[in-house]
């Protein structure tokens, strides 16, 4: 008895005493090496409290970046949350939503400007056709999966990944869609075997590029709103706010919740699990269509490839709020819109942004793996 | 009502049913008693749907049910209170009873239902908004039962409930499903008490690896010899 026991309370002491010498080497090396970013705490901290607008600007925008973010990680954390299984095929659904939000505007404005009713309208073709895809995706490919090892259906969504990459490649590469950059002049249709990109589309202009505040406050106001954040920031509320009523309130909605929590039990209760599922790939590709729309609107282009980073940023947000969780996926993304925000504004270049973000998701996740909001179980939708 | 004929049902390779046969009479409580790993559990779900039976019939008043995936079986009438409870843990005690009535749609039989319940169980009224899995194990139980109790089933099957709770609720339970009993509702009890359970049966099964060995009146099978030595612990 004694012989087993000191070994694990050797452990449990050298991992007290790692979590307490891990953040020393931590922020000694960020001193270090921080420098060349610009990741100096002292001016930092001398040009925050010389213009503290800097600070809640940046939270502005930070909080605009994090409603897209949330909305994407949504589609992760729920479907995680039901079937414990990473969808990588989630942000290319969220990108080609893009495409498809796109094509909507451009074919439906015919050749004019687009209005902004049409542009808002849009959220109904991209979210349907993110919904029915992220649907039929999960009857095709990962139902007849889901008795095998996570593994097996995790590797056929990355196969699913790339399938729909290369649709996004050719739609992208559609010559009627306008450029991001006009004198690029990409190719018409790619040529199959080509490996020549198609260059980025942009998005009609339909919210003004203005300061709201200054049409409210006059001139001389620091701090700097504009439409398209305004309209990000309310749609990220909505939908939110629309999930988790459903989720808390309805029939199918508590269906999902009995679904995640004991799958055998609720099959015992007369609820078809398979379709139950099914219904939160829809949800979540219905979101990842939504999320389409307000990037488009925010960013104002997209292009084959805008799932990659977006999809990573959304799928740390859900893990480092807590996978499952749908509050902790807000959570995530708020810290990720935030501290990206303010060290591009902050460090020397924009570039070193990502890697100050991951550093700080990396840090939570050691000190917390569950994730902030997580619970050991994994909390579940 | 329900008969179960000649089911044979597998694990992947393990040959866990060798040809069950079972009748459950309507207003009867049938138990079906024996050793652990003897297939009870099995027998319960495979008469639900979650698994498969690779040969045999299951009939709930003549209609196939082994053929209908588990949701079905569900609104054919048969409900389950299963092994280890299996409530919703974070779902509210009344969310856990809405999900039992998941496959009606007659809110006012519904509302009913939850009535009768809480009158069964009034332990249950007063944890109404608490969290499943905050409630203790006897009240997981209730719970559990009065989940199966909201479909309004036809068959009710109760697994082990008995199982891991203190004798002064052990025999609470007993009592409730002697009052379903009185009530009219047919249920199949599966049971490691065997006494205790053949004491509120009308008839038992005694299974055996995976084959029934015995079948009879609950009075009779409680004076068998056999039985005695093998499920409840006398040597005569």
């Amino acid at each position: 008895m004694q012989k087993s026991l000191a070994p694990s309370s050797n452990t449990s002491f050298l991992q007290r005493f790692g979590k307490v010498l891990l953040p020393v080497a931590v922020v000694y090396v960020l001193l270090m090496a921080g420098q060349p970013a610009g990741l100096e705490p002292g001016r930092l901290l001398r040009e925050i409290i010389s213009d503290p607008t800097i600070l809640v600007q940046q939270l502005i925008t930070g909080l605009a970046n994090a409603a897209i973010i949330t909305i994407i990680a949504i589609g992760y954390t729920m479907v995680y949350g039901i079937v414990e299984m990473v969808n990588f095929a989630h942000s290319s659904v969220f990108m080609l939503g893009t495409m498809v939000a796109l094509l909507f505007m451009v074919a439906l404005s015919g050749g004019q400007a687009t209005p902004l009713w049409l542009a808002l309208l849009a959220f109904i073709p991209a979210m349907l056709f993110c919904g029915v895809l992220n649907s039929v995706i999960e009857r095709m490919a990962y139902r007849s999966l889901r008795s095998q090892p996570k593994i097996v259906s995790m590797i056929a969504a990355m196969g699913m990944d790339f399938i729909l990459q290369n649709i996004g490649m050719q739609i992208g590469a559609f010559g009627k869609l306008p450029n991001a950059f006009p004198k690029d002049q990409s190719i018409a249709w790619l040529r199959v075997l080509g490996n020549q990109n198609p260059s980025p589309k942009s998005f009609p202009q339909v919210l003004p590029n203005i300061n709201l505040l200054e049409s409210i406050f006059g001139p001389d106001v620091v701090l700097r709103i504009t439409p398209a954040e305004v309209v990000v920031i309310l749609s990220a509320v909505i939908l939110v706010y629309g999930l988790s009523w459903f989720v808390a309130n309805t029939r199918p909605g508590k269906a999902m919740r009995a679904v995640a929590q004991n799958p055998a039990a609720a099959a015992m209760m007369g609820i078809d699990v398979n379709k139950i599922i099914n219904l939160t790939y829809a949800i979540g590709g219905a979101l990842a269509g939504a999320a389409a729309v307000m990037y488009g609107l925010y960013k104002g282009t997209t292009s084959w490839d805008v799932g990659f980073v977006n999809g990573l940023y959304s799928f740390t947000a859900a893990v480092v709020g807590g996978i499952g969780n749908i509050a902790g996926a807000a959570l995530g993304a708020l810290m990720i819109g935030v501290i990206s925000a303010l060290s591009n504004q902050l460090l020397a270049s924009t570039d070193w942004s990502k890697a100050i973000v991951f550093l700080v998701l990396v840090l939570v996740l050691v000190f917390k793996p569950t994730g902030i909001l997580g619970s050991e179980g994994g909390e579940k939708a | 009502m329900l008969e179960l004929k000649n089911v044979h049902t597998y694990y992947g390779n393990i040959h866990a049913l060798r040809g069950v046969n079972l009748v459950v009479n309507k207003g009867e409580i049938v138990t079906l008693i024996g050793s652990n790993g003897a297939g009870k559990t099995t027998t319960l779900r495979t008469i639900q749907g979650i698994l498969r039976p690779r040969e045999g019939e299951i009939l709930l008043e003549g209609v196939a049910l082994h053929k209908l995936p588990p949701h079905e079986i569900v609104r054919r009438g048969v409900s389950q209170s299963p092994e280890g409870r299996l409530i919703f843990p974070r779902m509210s005690v009344k969310e856990n009873l809405e999900m039992g009535a998941y496959q009606r749609n007659d809110a006012s039989g519904i509302a009913e239902d939850m009535e009768r319940v809480f009158k069964l169980f009034p332990r249950l009224k007063e944890r109404i908004g608490q969290r499943g899995g905050t409630l203790s194990g006897g009240e997981q139980q209730m719970l559990s039962m009065g989940r199966a109790l909201m479909a309004r089933p036809r068959v009710m099957l109760l697994d082990e409930p008995s199982m891991g709770l203190a004798p002064i609720l052990v025999d609470q339970i007993f009592d409730i499903i002697r009052e379903l009993h009185s009530q009219g509702v047919t249920i199949l009890l599966v049971e490691q008490n065997a006494r205790l359970a053949l004491s509120v049966a009308d008839r038992g099964y005694v299974l055996e690896t995976g084959e029934m060995a015995l079948t009879g009146p609950a009075k009779e099978l409680l004076h068998n010899p056999q039985v005695k030595a093998a499920y409840l612990g006398e040597n005569h």
